[in-house]
């Protein structure tokens, strides 16, 4: 199904991106691509520069070597940032009138979104009065409707619990079906990334680097209890876990 | 019910204390009005106590008004400016350091008898807690929702008014609380170095005259106002800021 909210989709090609902080080599000639419309997950360990990859990628960084190719990106972050003043509704159509959208226009366009993605009743719920799940689901709305064609997230479902993390990595899979964009997930998580992503980028510390790639060759959405027993997710598991070194 | 209770246990207790000192013979009436005696006051006396605590009730919202379009001024404008903050905020902290009793005589020749100088008092006194607690909400916003907002192409002007502003009711709120309550303070001090009427003329006047029931009386009301500033800011706070109480 083609998007309605985003007019071209687009790819994305790092090559050889370095990126210091003083001595910290927080990022060493990471290569990374992501093709129209796919799902590309980045795990590593805490400290491998995943989030700094990010935010090079969101224009937020300026690479110190290597070259970025990107177009405009959506980002969200691991905090679901929603503001505690306007209910749900209004912090989804907060992209659209940041871009200049009117309030009324702006909750407007948001609000079809919220009968698809299973907000619907809760569009003048305030924040504080929603579930963590509930939070995440209205922060990526949010990020949707910034109308980029490229998504990147960073942890977004680390600080739910562990059933709503399994529930909200179901929501998003499904999500991204009906609403495809090229996207760069960023994990600590090796069960999540291969259940969500077309591919799997390990990532290892001090310097960041690409240490390896896997290709996860199942149709997405993928049913979680057939998934994960499958013998070739299994292997895959296995030699993500490797690279990763644990 | 339980909010209530505490305070008012307190107040009946101090009420005994105080009743129980101005009974002692060592104690010159003079002196200490004893509550029986100021609450015959603040009957006998009470449309002459209105009538003045009206006087000085508008010069409390008056100078507090004044007060928080001020802070807002310059706390938006430091907020905004970097090097202007650096600048400005040692010359605030100072303005409060100016002791409030040595300029109310000055402002009270610069400006008159009027309602001006108690005006400038109130303003002056209740307008740093307000810049204060503003500033510190302003820059309250999380730093990731800061990045957030600039990867969505947010001008400065939107994240100002949509994200900032907001998040600095709280502070703002804090801010007044203190300010609402010291306001009263300010008026005070403007009518004692001169002014017609008022509750702190009065009770400069029951002072001289010897009327001390009165001059408790006075004191009584002066403080009734406060906490029912104080209250009402409150009551203001939970209807703005609803997420504060909830979360």
């Amino acid at each position: 199904m083609q998007s309605t909210l985003v007019q071209q989709a687009a790819a994305v090609e790092v090559r050889g991106v370095t990126r210091r902080f003083g001595d910290l080599v927080a990022l060493s000639g990471v290569d990374l691509t992501a093709g129209e419309g796919e799902i590309v997950a980045i795990v590593g360990p805490s400290g491998c520069g995943k989030s700094t990859l990010l935010e090079v990628l969101a224009g937020l960084q300026e690479p110190d070597g290597g070259t970025v190719s990107a177009p405009s990106a959506a980002y969200m972050p691991q905090k679901d940032l929603l503001l505690p003043w306007r209910d749900a509704l209004g912090n989804a159509a907060l992209a659209l009138e940041a871009a200049g959208m009117p309030r009324r226009a702006a909750r407007r366009r948001a609000a079809p979104l919220f009968e698809r993605f299973g907000l619907g009743g809760f569009e003048r719920t305030p924040p504080y009065e929603l579930s963590g799940g509930m939070r995440q689901r209205v922060a990526f709305l949010r990020t949707l409707l910034a109308g980029r064609p490229l998504l990147l997230l960073d942890e977004p479902f680390a600080a739910l619990d562990s059933l709503t993390r399994a529930e909200m990595q179901a929501w998003l899979a499904e999500a991204l079906g009906a609403e495809p964009r090229t996207t760069i997930l960023v994990t600590h998580d090796v069960e999540e990334a291969l259940f969500l992503a077309d591919r799997v980028a390990v990532m290892s510390p001090r310097p960041g680097r690409l240490v390896a790639e896997l290709e996860v060759a199942f149709e997405r959405p993928r049913p979680r209890r057939d998934t994960v027993t499958d013998p070739a997710f299994v292997e895959l598991r296995e030699r993500a876990l490797e690279a990763l070194g644990a | 019910m339980r909010r209530v209770l505490p305070p008012l246990g307190l107040l009946l207790l101090a009420l005994g204390a105080w009743w129980w000192v101005a009974s002692w013979d060592s104690v010159d009436d003079l002196l200490l009005a004893s509550p029986a005696e100021t609450w015959t006051a603040l009957r006998e006396d009470r449309e002459l106590l209105l009538d003045n605590a009206w006087v000085t009730l508008v010069e409390v919202l008056l100078g507090l008004a004044i007060a928080i379009a001020a802070a807002f001024a310059l706390a938006v404008a430091m907020h905004l400016v970097r090097p202007f903050r650096d600048a400005a905020y040692p010359l605030l902290v100072a303005s409060q350091a100016i002791p409030i009793f040595v300029l109310a005589p000055i402002f009270v020749l610069a400006f008159d008898y009027g309602i001006g100088p108690k005006l400038a008092l109130v303003a002056l006194i209740s307008f740093f807690p307000i810049a204060v607690g503003l500033l510190d909400g302003l820059r309250s916003v999380d730093a990731d929702f800061a990045k957030l907002m600039r990867s969505l192409g947010a001008s400065r002007a939107f994240r100002l008014t949509r994200v900032e502003l907001p998040a600095a009711l709280p502070g703002f709120f804090s801010g007044l609380r203190i300010g609402a309550s010291v306001a009263v303070i300010g008026a005070v001090f403007g009518e004692l170095a001169g002014a017609d009427e008022g509750l702190g003329r009065l009770i400069f006047l029951g002072n001289n005259q010897l009327e001390t029931p009165r001059v408790y009386a006075g004191v009584v009301i002066l403080t009734i106002m406060a906490v029912g500033l104080f209250a009402l800011v409150s009551l203001a706070e939970r209807a703005a800021v609803p997420w504060r109480t909830r979360t």
